[in-house]
């Protein structure tokens, strides 16, 4: 396979926009899986590649903080950058998605769109409540995993995709495929979850409900109703800083940082406790994701990833869950994954399999942990040429009984 | 578990019990390859019988040979493989190829296999072989040649076998034993020493056997 590049300049997906999709009204408000409504709803989404393709779609998931821009350079970024004087960031799965690369936008029509209660565009507690003219803040009402699916199934039909060839996602991406699979199964031909699970453990929770605490109990948080003041910066910067920790593996944060100090930057204070530098790594973290990210936003998704159970409506029974199910799937998961485990994903492997369904499984070993994904040196060696080969063959097996 | 070398797994696989596996299998089988390695066996049940073809490999790199060729296959180990997750009799032919021999509880492993699958399909290097019988003899060493290139120290091979153990260990355990075959080498298929005595001349022996 070609070997991916991410530098601008050569061979990269073009600029990139953001739309959206605005539903629901009054009439025909969204309904929750609680029963409450919610309206308008808007999605903001990117897509890749020709949408004479949509035969062949591909929606890719986001992970907890991730957003739709997956691939390419916005205009934004391009501008920014050449201001700066700096390379310009791409999309957070650039590596993944475009011309040639492990999912090839010469061949498939791929979509990506913003979650719910998300507040990267996608309708969640920073969005304008039509009620009172302000933001939701504290009421924007509690969601599920299953409402963000139902959310993306709104937007498949609006871009009159009926049977969608996979969807891919890491992490909360991962668990929403696997929603997506069982809540409708005549839609998904094909899933990928990566490095995923099917209910949080009692210590993914307590994680969570940490970081969570660190915002409710920043005085700024002012119960979630902060949008006109600074906002819980430090409380927020806080969660995102220990929940990093749980996405590393302790092996690449020692590779990386072992006790090296920062002794460049010895202030006065320094000399007694000079900062380590995964200190400062972490505070770079926290602080860089204060900038992108919405407090309320974390705290409705993080409950939304606690509460989800995949076997919750089926008695706890997993392979009850999945009997239905009518697609393939290449799971993966990471050798160094301690967020959500290798057996996590070998669950699910065996849900599956106990259904005679078809599916590939890969414990990729690399030491990148959790966040392994998202690692150009883990999907260019191992975790793109699987995904590469596996929506290939799919694709020549469709062409091939079609053709029959 | 030490992974097959890839001078075993390459060289030696696509040979004459690859042929006699797909000539002893129906149609449009249901099959399961345990131990399955880059997946060529499987791939060429795919192509020549239309077989439902599945895997469990447990190296990684042999898992994107397997996805290459598009085939479902399990990263997995064997001793952990073949669990309660498959119910009786999925497959109709569960295929275990030079593979008895390097896992844990072999005879674990081979009563799981007939409780997924309808019959088993079974080789193993024949350690009673008069190679290794005289090497053992006259040298005074464990066996390594060609077809078994291991030393003591690094071979993956911790329940060694004849085919007369085999034979009685079916005996033994109320498994019928349909179809032998006894291979003096993978390139030929018969040879007139190999049947008349086996379990001396035989380099391998391939077994389909089922539950009694």
């Amino acid at each position: 396979m070609e070997k991916n590049d991410t530098s601008p300049g050569e061979r990269y997906t073009p600029v990139t926009e953001t739309r959206f999709y605005t539903f629901g009204d009054a009439k025909n408000p969204f309904v929750l899986t609680s029963g409450k409504t919610l309206f308008p709803i808007t999605i903001a989404y990117e897509t890749y590649g020709d949408p004479k393709n949509k035969h062949r779609a591909i929606l890719v998931l986001h992970a907890l903080t991730g957003d739709a821009h997956a691939a390419g350079y916005t205009r934004e970024e391009t501008e920014k950058a050449r201001e700066e004087g700096r390379e310009p960031k791409p999309g957070w799965w650039h590596t993944m998605i475009g011309p040639g690369k492990p999912i090839d936008t010469d061949t498939f029509f791929v979509i990506c769109s913003n979650v719910l209660g998300g507040c990267r565009g996608t309708t969640g507690p920073s969005s304008i409540d039509p009620a009172s003219g302000r933001p939701y803040g504290s009421l924007f009402p509690a969601i599920t995993l299953r409402d963000m699916v139902n959310a993306q199934a709104r937007l498949m039909d609006f871009l009159g995709i009926e049977k969608i060839f996979c969807i891919i996602g890491g992490s909360m991406g991962g668990i929403q495929a696997l929603e997506w699979a069982i809540s409708r199964p005549d839609r998904v031909r094909s899933v990928i979850p990566i490095a995923c699970t099917v209910r949080h453990s009692a210590q993914n929770i307590a994680f969570y409900e940490v970081g969570r605490h660190a915002i409710t109990s920043d005085l700024g948080y002012d119960g979630g109703d902060y949008y006109e003041s600074e906002g819980p910066h430090r409380g927020l910067a806080m969660a995102r800083m220990m929940a990093h920790i749980t996405y590393m593996s302790e092996k690449s944060l020692q590779e990386r940082f072992a006790r090296r100090l920062q002794i460049h930057e010895a202030s006065p204070e320094d000399e007694d406790f000079p900062q380590f530098q995964v200190n400062s790594y972490l505070m770079h973290q926290g602080s860089s994701f204060v900038d992108r990210f919405d407090a309320n936003s974390y705290i409705v998704i993080t409950r939304a990833l606690d509460y989800y159970d995949i076997s919750a409506d089926f008695e706890d029974d997993l392979s009850q869950a999945f009997s239905g199910v009518d697609a393939e799937f290449l799971v993966i998961s990471f050798s160094s994954d301690w967020h959500y485990p290798s057996r996590d994903s070998k669950t699910i492997v065996n849900a599956l399999r106990a259904n005679d369904i078809d599916v590939t499984y890969s414990d990729i070993s690399t030491d990148w942990g959790h966040d392994s994904f998202l690692i150009k040196e883990v999907i260019d060696g191992k975790l793109g040429p699987l995904v590469h080969s596996f929506l290939n063959n799919l694709d020549r097996e469709l062409a091939d009984a079609n053709h029959a | 578990m030490p992974t097959m070398p890839e001078r075993e797994t390459a060289g030696l696989r696509a040979r004459v019990d690859f042929d006699i596996v797909s000539e002893n299998i129906d149609e449009g089988a249901k099959v399961l390859d345990v131990g399955c390695g880059d997946g060529t066996l499987l791939g060429h049940l795919v192509s020549n019988k239309r077989v439902k073809a599945r895997g469990i490999e447990i190296d990684e790199e042999n898992v994107l040979s397997c996805v290459n060729k598009g085939l479902s296959v399990l990263q997995g180990d064997i001793d952990e493989g073949l669990n309660e997750h498959y119910k009786d009799n999925s497959f109709d032919y569960v295929i275990a190829l030079r593979t008895v021999q390097v896992v844990l509880n072999p005879k674990e492993s081979i009563d799981e296999m007939l409780r997924i699958g309808k019959k088993a399909i079974i080789s193993f290097p024949n350690f009673a072989h008069f190679r290794v019988r005289f090497g053992l003899l006259f040298k005074g060493r464990m066996p390594k040649n060609r077809l078994l290139p291991y030393d003591w120290y690094d071979t993956p091979n911790i329940h060694v076998l004849t085919i007369r153990d085999f034979i009685r260990f079916c005996n033994e355990n109320g498994i019928t034993i349909e179809k032998h075959f006894y291979l003096a080498s993978l390139e030929r298929r018969r040879t007139f020493l190999a049947r008349i005595w086996p379990n001396f001349f035989a380099y391998f022996g391939l077994f389909l056997i089922s539950r009694s």
